[in-house]
């Protein structure tokens, strides 16, 4: 009996997949999560741990439910649980938590189709959804655990975010701001972290540096057209480096061409900067990147690749 | 003139066989020869069973203009000639050979008389020589265009598939005879320059051809990236010489003609010795095969034969293909034979035979970035799946040379050569309907005028 495979070419395949794509960017989030256990305690971990859990359990029991085949070992599901734990205070409630987890996976993720079917940055929805929920535990930021952090008013226990402050902040608060000396969402405060998971990202080829650079440039130009205070301090104030690193990087909701993501990431810096400046609402980010998943499909049909050799249609 | 490269992939090299000089394996029992081995026509049988056939004589005459003539490349007495399926499907006659291992040498070998530029094409014509890289087009259709028209010939020697290194031997031992086809093109082609295109990951290939060629005018050795597919056909012309071949036209359009080195020495060689096209170096390799080397093979011995010559398989084969594992062909069993255009045998274990299950996309971007020419595999695969035609069209599929780059890549495992080969249908289907329809509202027009007098 013959019992040879024969298919189409190529016969060979590159080691890596999705799985391995999505460790890398949970390895690229790992000194996030050290700073933001260093910064705010144990508990941030806890928060992490929570988060991942009720993603991929979400996923489960939907696809279990769903009878679809089970595909969280893909990684991904962990993914949008750890960033969205980032986007909280580290006193939020587990179980709020978790109600953004739910609408992140089921409501945005599983009821489109799963995996590279959505829409929207599921993350991001679900720090929309908690931040409408439950406003108050969302903006109650505490002061981190560690002496020199910048710190607003005589409130010892909580604090403003330097986005909120940034008039009375100048470059001599620059280093507080790298290390994420200052109150804020458990992930997005340390800069440096951030920075160092975008450079593993670059270097391991999971994102190219075209998003990121293009939304931080376009959020500098924009700010100071508009007049904003402090346009290049407010790069590491608030969720630009978390945003534009991890989320707007995501590649589903994101362009495929280079010339799509250089649009896109001008486009994130433009309405982040009008948010900041002209909203009554601190912070852009999030919406901006929400906007922007909205118009990928837009973006993408006019941004093509030009076929080389391609005759043009008559 | 700095050139921007085209894109593509970092596919693994592999090349274990680079210092294994090839062996002559001894005479197989029966030799099959089918009488389809390139682009175009079969050939014509002019042997018989019962007929006595010695080393270099010809068995089978071209079948039309772009075709091939095929010649014995052993001795012996013709079995039968015979009908066999070929391994793409479609039917074709071959000719089996009882050999005697004698291997006697026709009498009637002689160097062609080459005194002008159509005698030398009909010499390259009746040395049976096709495009021996894998695409098995007729060389002699390929070089019968206007000479003073070619500006470039690029000679490919860039073997960019993973374990292949037949071409690189070639390069390496027959590196005379190819100089002598480099100083025949150059008589022929007067105004062209001959650029020979060897990846980088063969330093030895390309120091020992700019040693060769030091002193001779117009002949360029260029080391270029190790990024498959370098020896892809537009791919090789634009990275040499800058130039893009528009879709629907030919090489020569743009003043080029791009020849694989092996098909050069086999030209060579015939011009100069009068010894046709009928062995072939073959490399044998994989993780199934006890001891990969480089192999002469006799054109129409069976894989079986070869890989019993070289020591056999380690374990099972699970999947065997014959050219390259980028763009080779898979082959349901081990009867397939080597023909003209063979340049590897490669046989795997179980656990690189298996296609990868394919996941959900995640929209990554690596086929797009990966495509040589600017396609976008991911879009072309939508629109497939929504079998759009006009938008097929669009995303230029037909341009796809199913180098395997997009496949390659893509972390969800996704089958996209086999989706561009099948999208190509439905384009097509769909370029017929469109033909059919205006053909159909002529029709009308035309009536309706007629009935209008």
């Amino acid at each position: 009996m013959n019992t040879m495979y024969v298919s189409v070419s190529p016969h060979l395949r590159s080691e890596r997949n999705t799985q391995k794509i999505m460790l890398d960017v949970l390895i690229a989030l790992v000194p996030a999560l050290i700073a933001s256990v260093i910064l705010f305690g144990f508990r941030a971990l806890l928060l992490v741990c929570v988060s991942a859990a009720a993603c991929v359990l979400c996923e489960f029991i939907w696809e279990k439910c769903m009878k679809m085949e089970i595909t969280v070992g893909d990684l991904s599901a962990v993914v949008t649980g750890v960033l969205l734990a980032y986007n909280v205070p580290v006193d939020m409630p587990l179980w709020q938590l978790i109600v953004g987890d739910i609408a992140a996976i089921i409501g945005v993720k599983m009821l489109f189709g799963g995996l590279g079917c959505n829409f929207m940055n599921p993350a991001l929805v679900g720090r929309i959804v908690i931040m409408f929920s439950f406003t108050t535990p969302m903006t109650t930021y505490a002061v981190p655990k560690v002496a020199g952090s910048i710190v607003s008013g005589v409130d010892a226990v909580t604090t403003a975010t330097p986005l909120a402050m940034l008039d009375q902040l100048d470059w001599s608060n620059f280093t507080q701001l790298l290390l994420g000396m200052h109150g804020g969402v458990i992930g997005e405060v340390c800069v440096l972290a951030l920075l160092l998971g975008g450079i593993y990202l670059v270097i391991r080829k999971v994102i190219k540096p075209i998003i990121p650079l293009c939304y931080m440039a376009s959020l500098v130009l924009f700010s100071w057209l508009f007049g904003g205070t402090q346009p290049v301090l407010s790069l590491f104030t608030g969720g630009v480096m978390l945003g534009s690193i991890f989320m707007a990087t995501d590649y589903v909701t994101s362009p495929i061409t280079n010339k799509g993501k250089v649009v896109f990431g001008i486009g994130c810096g433009f309405i982040t900067a009008a948010i900041r400046v002209f909203g009554n609402y601190a912070e852009g980010v999030t919406f901006a990147i929400l906007l922007l998943n909205i118009l990928v499909p837009y973006i993408n049909d006019l941004t093509m690749n030009k076929p080389l050799g391609g005759a043009v249609e008559k | 003139m700095s050139i921007r490269l085209l894109h593509g992939a970092h596919v693994p090299h592999r090349k274990n066989t680079a210092e294994s000089v090839p062996t002559r394996m001894p005479v197989p029992a029966v030799v099959t020869i089918p009488m389809s081995m390139n682009i175009g026509k079969p050939a014509n049988p002019v042997v018989k069973a019962g007929d006595e056939v010695k080393v270099g004589q010809l068995i089978a005459e071209a079948g039309g203009f772009v075709s091939s003539p095929v010649y014995s490349g052993v001795s012996g007495k013709v079995k039968k000639i015979d009908q066999t399926l070929l391994f793409h499907g479609a039917t074709c006659q071959t000719i089996v050979i009882e050999t005697d291992g004698e291997q006697t040498v026709y009498e009637g070998i002689q160097a062609p008389e080459v005194t002008d530029f159509q005698s030398f094409v009909n010499a390259v014509r009746d040395s049976g020589v096709v495009g021996l890289g894998g695409a098995g087009f007729p060389t002699a259709v390929k070089l019968n265009v206007d000479p003073e028209k070619v500006e470039f010939i690029c000679i490919n020697g860039a073997e960019c598939e993973p374990y292949i290194t037949a071409d690189t031997r070639t390069m390496l031992d027959d590196a005379d005879m190819l100089v002598e086809g480099i100083r025949l093109l150059l008589n022929y082609f007067p105004k062209a320059k001959v650029i020979i295109g060897i990846e980088n990951n063969k330093p030895k290939c390309v120091s020992v051809l700019k040693d060769l060629t030091a002193s001779m005018e117009n002949v360029e050795v260029n080391a270029l990236p190790a990024l498959y597919p370098q020896g892809g056909e537009k791919v090789l012309i634009h990275n040499t010489t800058g130039r893009i071949v528009p879709e629907g036209k030919l090489p020569i359009d743009v003043g080029c003609v791009v020849m694989n080195t092996s098909t050069l020495v086999s030209v060579a060689r015939y011009i100069k010795t009068g010894m046709p096209l009928t062995e072939k170096y073959v490399t044998v390799d994989g993780s199934a095969i006890k001891n990969p080397m480089n192999v002469i093979v006799p054109i129409g011995t069976s894989i079986n034969d070869v890989v019993e010559f070289t020591g056999g398989f380690k374990c099972e084969p699970k999947k065997v293909i014959l050219g390259g594992p980028m763009m080779g062909v898979s082959v349901p069993d081990l009867n397939q034979v080597v023909v003209k255009n063979t340049g590897a045998i490669l046989c795997f274990a179980e656990a690189e035979a298996a296609a990868p299950k394919p996941t959900a996309c995640i929209r990554c971007g690596r086929c797009v970035d990966a495509c040589p020419l600017n396609l976008m595999p991911t879009a072309i695969e939508q629109a497939y799946e929504k079998a759009d035609g006009a938008l097929l069209g669009k995303l230029k599929v037909n341009l796809c040379m199913e180098c395997g780059c997009c496949a390659f890549v893509c972390p969800a495992k996704h089958r996209l050569v086999e989706t561009n080969k099948l999208a190509k249908s439905v384009l097509n289907a769909h370029l017929q309907a469109l033909k059919a329809e205006q053909e159909r509202k002529a029709a009308l027009a035309a009536e309706k005028e007629a009935a209008e007098k």
